[in-house]
């Protein structure tokens, strides 16, 4: 029997595969296809203090392996979701967090505080790099002054497990990642997706209306894995790692590189049931390789010699 | 036990029919019986083996001959569609199915006009049966109204005639009446009181032009660009009265008068 069991400060999860938000609805999208007692954890929704349109239509661009979006966090506020939302999700077997993001430092906070006292929710996710959104959410992820003020606010008034979501569109990731743990952040979560364009070149026009949006899905992997291995020199507190999951051989990957946990996002799009898929593929990793606890590959690579090259992990 | 809407599932191809350069008909075996499915409703289709898809593709599901079987009518315009075209019988097709809001079947006696232009005929095909299984009405009393480019890209014409009176339009007026749908005369000859629709969206603007003109209940399918196909990634939205909503499982059928055109 291989303990599936992972914990994240604190937080535990049944087992590591989660998913990531904006890719899995409430959950409820996903009813008839999984088993929710296979799902380690359920990052909802992002959610803002107000209602948001999002951004017009077209939001979407496929992409070779994966897509860009740019919903610009659709979402009908913290108050709709809890008085809705929440009580119909509350009872799901698996661990629930709410993805928070913002345009100031106050709404962050006061969203976190809203959700506070739901019994059910166990942490949030801060969404401090979201590219879709005009007023702020990247810039607070883009520097480490940035990352530090949103997330020490929040620390304030949120007193549970307060995971940190990243931008990868940074020149050094790591620096962003010491400054969330040293404003009180429980865990990090990495990476978010990266800013890219598509083009319509017959009709001379970008596909999308907000012109760029955030890539995501199977190609952005190797720079997620990039960033989660260098993070995981640089700070203490768990790594969640994401970005272009699509099996269990990938979530291994991303383990190994030093993550705790890892969340599957756009594969969902295509395989609704894939986190399943995932977590059982993971037991059977761990058999095959005679691996007691999946927690035992958190960081388990194993680099001989050479030091890699260019990365700054300082 | 949770009770299944939509499923995952392995289809095999019994036989494909190539009805033009540019049109498909794929007849499908399910694994298993999946019972409720309805007219205006889709499958996501994944495309196996093609170089540069990555989501599945969404398909109206064109006709269900039985609980076990579904015919898609494909038209090729791109990778996705080619490569469904290129597959050969015996094939396996992973669908998630059925999916999204369907058409409404009034349970009153109508005088119901079925529009469909190029590949927007498909729903149309089972819309036409399902009026037919109420019982309310005969083949005289529905009428379908069909538009495409040209002669060959009128397809399925002998499946439609068995469920209510076709009436055709070209473009080229190698067919039927010349011109677009919109130009046919019966728009004019006969009243109607629903209009159903599905096809390119300047064809569907003007059906619904025309549906408000005469006070007429309208409804039409949209053809939203779509990732996931079920209601997870609000890529696919329509600005409505209602705000932003996910044609995918708010639509892809809505009521004209939900809509801001
Ligand atoms: C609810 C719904 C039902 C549909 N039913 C059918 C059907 O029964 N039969 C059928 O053949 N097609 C149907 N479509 C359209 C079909 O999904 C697209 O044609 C298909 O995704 C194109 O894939 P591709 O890889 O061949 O082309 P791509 O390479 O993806 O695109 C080629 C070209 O087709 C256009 N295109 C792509 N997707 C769409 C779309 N959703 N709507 C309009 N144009 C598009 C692109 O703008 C591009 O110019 C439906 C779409 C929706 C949303
Ligand atoms: C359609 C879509 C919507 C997303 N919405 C959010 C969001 O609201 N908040 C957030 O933190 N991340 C959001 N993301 C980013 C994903 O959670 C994830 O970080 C990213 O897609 C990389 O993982 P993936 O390659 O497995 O999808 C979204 C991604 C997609 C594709
Ligand atoms: S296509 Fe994803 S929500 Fe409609």
């Amino acid at each position: 029997m291989v303990n599936q069991e992972v914990n994240l400060g604190g937080l535990r999860l049944s087992n590591p595969v989660m998913s990531a938000s904006g890719t899995f609805g409430f959950g409820e999208e996903f009813q008839d296809y999984l088993n929710f007692e296979r799902i380690g954890g359920i990052v909802v929704k992002g959610t803002t203090l107000l209602p948001r349109q999002g951004n017009p239509y077209p939001r979407m661009a496929e992409t070779p392996s994966g897509m860009l979006n740019a919903v610009g966090l659709q979402n009908k506020g913290v108050d709709y979701f809890v008085q809705h939302i929440y009580p119909r999700i509350k009872q799901y077997p698996t661990a629930l967090l709410v993805n928070v993001s913002g345009s100031t430092v106050e709404d962050y906070a006061e969203t976190a505080r809203r959700i506070q006292d739901l019994e059910h929710i166990p942490g949030i996710e801060l969404n401090i790099s979201c590219p879709n959104v005009k007023e702020g959410g990247m810039a607070f992820g883009t520097s480490a002054a940035g990352a530090e003020a949103v997330v020490k606010a929040v620390r304030k008034v949120y007193h549970k497990h307060l995971m940190v979501k990243l931008s990868p569109n940074v020149t050094d990731i790591t620096e962003i990642a010491r400054a969330a743990e040293a404003a009180g952040a429980d865990s990090v979560s990495l990476i978010n997706t990266l800013l890219g364009m598509s083009i319509d070149a017959e009709k001379r026009k970008p596909h999308l209306s907000t012109i760029t949006g955030g890539l995501s899905g199977p190609c952005v992997k190797p720079i997620a894995l990039r960033m989660v291995w260098q993070t995981s020199k640089a700070v203490r507190i768990p790594i969640v790692g994401l970005g272009g999951i699509s099996s269990a051989t990938d979530a291994v990957e991303f383990l190994l590189a030093g993550a705790s946990a890892v969340q599957v996002g756009t594969m969902n799009f295509i395989e609704p049931g894939i986190i399943e898929t995932i977590a059982d593929g993971l037991v059977a990793y761990c058999e095959r390789h005679k691996v007691a606890r999946i927690s035992d590959l958190t960081g388990a690579l194993e680099v001989v010699g050479s030091s890699p090259l260019s990365c700054e992990t300082k | 036990m949770h009770h299944k809407n939509s499923h995952v599932v392995d289809c095999r191809l019994d036989q494909i029919k190539y009805l033009s350069e540019r049109y498909v008909l794929m007849l499908f075996t399910l694994p298993f019986r999946i019972l409720g499915m309805l007219p205006g409703q889709f499958a996501q289709v994944r495309i196996d083996g093609a170089e540069n898809t990555f989501l599945r593709r969404p398909i109206s599901i064109c006709f269900v001959p039985s609980p076990t079987e579904i015919w898609l009518l494909v038209q090729v315009v791109g990778e996705g569609t080619k490569k469904l075209a290129s597959l050969q019988a015996g094939s396996i097709v992973n669908m998630v199915l059925p999916l999204g809001k369907s058409f409404s079947i009034p349970m009153d006696r109508r005088r119901p006009l079925l529009v469909g232009g190029g590949v927007g005929v498909a729903p149309m095909l089972f819309l036409g049966k399902q009026l037919m299984d109420t019982g309310l009405y005969d083949k005289s009393s529905i009428h379908f109204l069909l538009g495409a480019r040209s002669k060959s890209d009128l397809v399925l014409l002998e499946e439609f005639e068995k469920y209510g009176t076709v009436h055709c339009t070209t473009e080229d007026g190698s067919y039927g009446t010349k011109g677009y749908v919109t130009q046919h005369p019966i728009l004019q000859n006969q009243s109607f009181d629903q209009v159903y629709t599905c096809g390119p969206k300047p064809m569907m603007q003007a059906v619904a032009r025309y549906a408000a003109e005469k006070e007429i209940d309208c409804e039409v399918s949209l053809e939203n660009l779509m990732a996931c196909g079920i209601g997870a990634c609000l890529c696919c939205v329509e600005d409505t009265t209602e705000g932003h909503l996910c044609t995918c499982t708010e639509g892809p059928v809505f009521n004209t008068k939900r809509l801001k055109w």
